[in-house]
């Protein structure tokens, strides 16, 4: 049930902005700000293949609070080579739709494409990705994203950024 | 070089022995590179499976050996069979599904059926073929199959040395070793990570027994580990090392000595940094013993060992490497679990491996950005040598070949020695 306190129109325009600001922080690399949209009990994953079960699954990535922060440290050192210079990157997020309205929580799925470059090469990334925002008096936090790249289960090649 | 003359003279210059030095060409060349598809991917035993990917009867897994694509599946004997994934009618892959269970191979475009050995049991419509059409002589493509430590390897060459004598003896003793980190458990693949990268495979090759590169490339990932770990990782510094070359072109890093074998660390007290996946342990009734036991394997064991030409062991996953074309390569890193122990235990290893493997790992993605810089850079200075010398001041006579400082680049020396000699024989055979 959506919340009648917010028409859904309304609630769409407001998940979309939230969507395009993080967008906009990943291509811009601005992951302290990223890290702040975060609840700390937040799971961020990338999965592989079908599964949904994905704490006891190989995931590209599953991170919890602690993990988070490692890997933005990690990009942000400078020791690790594949990310300085990471890759450039330019990504749409469009195709939103809510899911979900429950109390606070709101289920959201969009559909990512990504195109980065490194070396002038440059290829194509495509994301399904689902959110559990919830909202707070500081605006919406992330509780859960979960970023299935096509062909995640298949050959890909290594990323030093995020989706 | 051409394509239809080999210069075998020329494998000299490909790779001097004597100053340990490799010819640019070596990455580069794309006939060189079809050569060594026929001379060394055709002709040794090709890992392509662990037997836990496809347990059941029926169940199969797609693979590679070289370019061929193929199937390895289980018959309902559970015998295990390994051919290439093509109708012998008009070519037609047989199968796209991954990973499975079937009862045969069915061609999608005339129907040909093949059973689980490859064998071709029904034509449809098979009058037009005549009365003399043989179906023994029309059964797919079937390569040799042996396994050890449940590790299988097929090979297209009938002719090749039995699979343990390839490996030698002592290959065949670490990888008795390596397993241990089941935990008293059957090793079971729990996963697996796959990344393209723009190189020559022979890239990939060098760097499992290559401990020169881990703390430049992986510092990174070093600063992410608690004290204690970082100093288990830090080999380099400790001298205790060593790397030797296990013959046929097999390898070996000793990177941590005391964990050459787990079972002889079941004296030790629990690591600080894994006492609370102790106390989950315990808390589901297992045994103190177990308890360690599971513990230890959770850790792995304390070496790299890289097999010729597509496996590897690297601490506590498999690597493999399939070639592409000359510069590029498909990598795997499989992630090993214990079939039937602790969930939390699992659960563990698959975080460890998320935290340093594939595509968002910690470590993979700085491997193959030096990995691609080296495909990169040998675009330049085609007359310069790339140098595989390290380490040869001080080697000394191991088991079966040199021992050298555990970041003597032995291993590289043993896998190009080995290159030259099936390059070489494959001479013979023209």
């Amino acid at each position: 049930m959506f919340d009648t306190s917010t028409s859904s129109t309304d609630l769409l325009t407001e998940v979309t902005a939230f969507l395009w600001k993080e967008a906009d922080i990943l291509d811009r690399k601005a992951y302290d700000a990223w890290l702040e949209l975060w609840l700390t009990e937040g799971l961020y994953i990338l999965p592989m293949g079908d599964g949904e079960d994905y704490e006891n699954q190989l995931n590209l990535c599953y991170d919890d609070d602690k993990m988070r922060r490692m890997r933005i440290d990690r990009f942000n050192r400078g020791f690790s080579i594949s990310s300085a210079p990471a890759a450039d990157t330019v990504r749409t997020v469009s195709r939103i739709v809510i899911d979900s309205v429950d109390g606070e929580a709101i289920k959201v799925r969009a559909a990512q494409h990504v195109i980065e470059d490194k070396f002038g090469r440059q290829r194509i990334w495509a994301a399904d990705v689902f959110f559990t925002l919830k909202k707070t008096e500081d605006g919406f936090l992330i509780e859960r994203k979960i970023a299935k790249l096509l062909n995640s289960g298949g050959m890909l090649n290594s990323f030093s950024y995020l989706f | 070089m051409s394509l239809d003359t080999p210069k075998f003279s020329e494998l000299d210059a490909m790779y001097d022995v004597e100053n340990a030095k490799v010819a640019t060409e070596m990455y580069e060349d794309p006939a060189l590179f079809k050569e060594e598809m026929d001379k060394i991917f055709k002709k040794t035993w090709v890992f392509v499976a662990h037997e836990s990917e496809f347990p059941d009867k029926g169940s199969f897994k797609l693979s590679h050996v070289g370019l061929d694509p193929v199937i390895v599946v289980r018959d309902r004997k559970g015998t295990i069979h390994c051919m290439v994934n093509r109708c012998r009618h008009r070519a037609a892959t047989v199968c796209e599904v991954k990973k499975g269970k079937t009862s045969s191979f069915q061609c999608p475009y005339h129907g040909w059926g093949y059973g689980l050995d490859g064998s071709l049991r029904a034509v449809p419509y098979p009058e037009q073929y005549g009365d003399d059409f043989d179906k023994s002589q029309h059964g797919m493509l079937k390569l040799r199959t042996e396994s050890f430590e449940g590790m299988v390897f097929a090979t297209f060459n009938y002719d090749a040395e039995p699979l343990v004598d390839f490996l030698g003896p002592e290959v065949c003793r670490y990888m008795t070793l390596f397993m241990k980190q089941g935990g008293g458990f059957p090793v079971k693949v729990i996963g697996e990570h796959q990344f393209s990268v723009p190189m020559n495979w022979k890239v990939q090759l060098e760097n499992t027994t290559d401990a020169y590169h881990f703390p430049i490339v992986h510092k990174s990932f070093m600063q992410t580990l608690d004290e204690k770990t970082e100093d288990l990782f830090a080999f380099m510094d400790k001298n205790e090392g060593w790397v030797e070359d296990l013959g046929n072109g097999h390898s070996i890093m000793m990177m941590m000595p005391s964990r050459e074998d787990l079972d002889e660390r079941m004296d030790d007290p629990i690591e600080p940094r894994f006492e609370w996946l102790a106390e989950e342990i315990r808390k589901e009734g297992y045994s103190e013993e177990q308890v360690k036991r599971i513990v230890l394997a959770v850790g792995g064991p304390g070496f790299n060992m890289n097999l010729f030409p597509n496996v590897s062991f690297s601490l506590s996953f498999f690597r493999v490497l399939t070639p592409v074309s000359v510069d590029q390569t498909d990598i795997r890193h499989m992630a090993l679990g214990m079939d039937g122990g602790p969930q939390i235990a699992n659960q563990t290893r698959l975080r460890l491996h998320e935290h340093f493997q594939g595509p968002m790992g910690f470590g993979s993605p700085d491997d193959a950005e030096v990995w691609e810089r080296v495909q990169r850079g040998t675009q330049g200075g085609e007359e310069l040598k790339i140098l595989v010398n390290r380490g040869m001041v001080d080697e000394e006579p191991g088991v079966m070949g040199p021992r050298g400082h555990v970041s003597a680049e032995t291993g590289m020396r043993a896998a190009y020695g080995m290159w030259k000699r099936m390059m070489d024989e494959g001479a013979n055979d023209v």
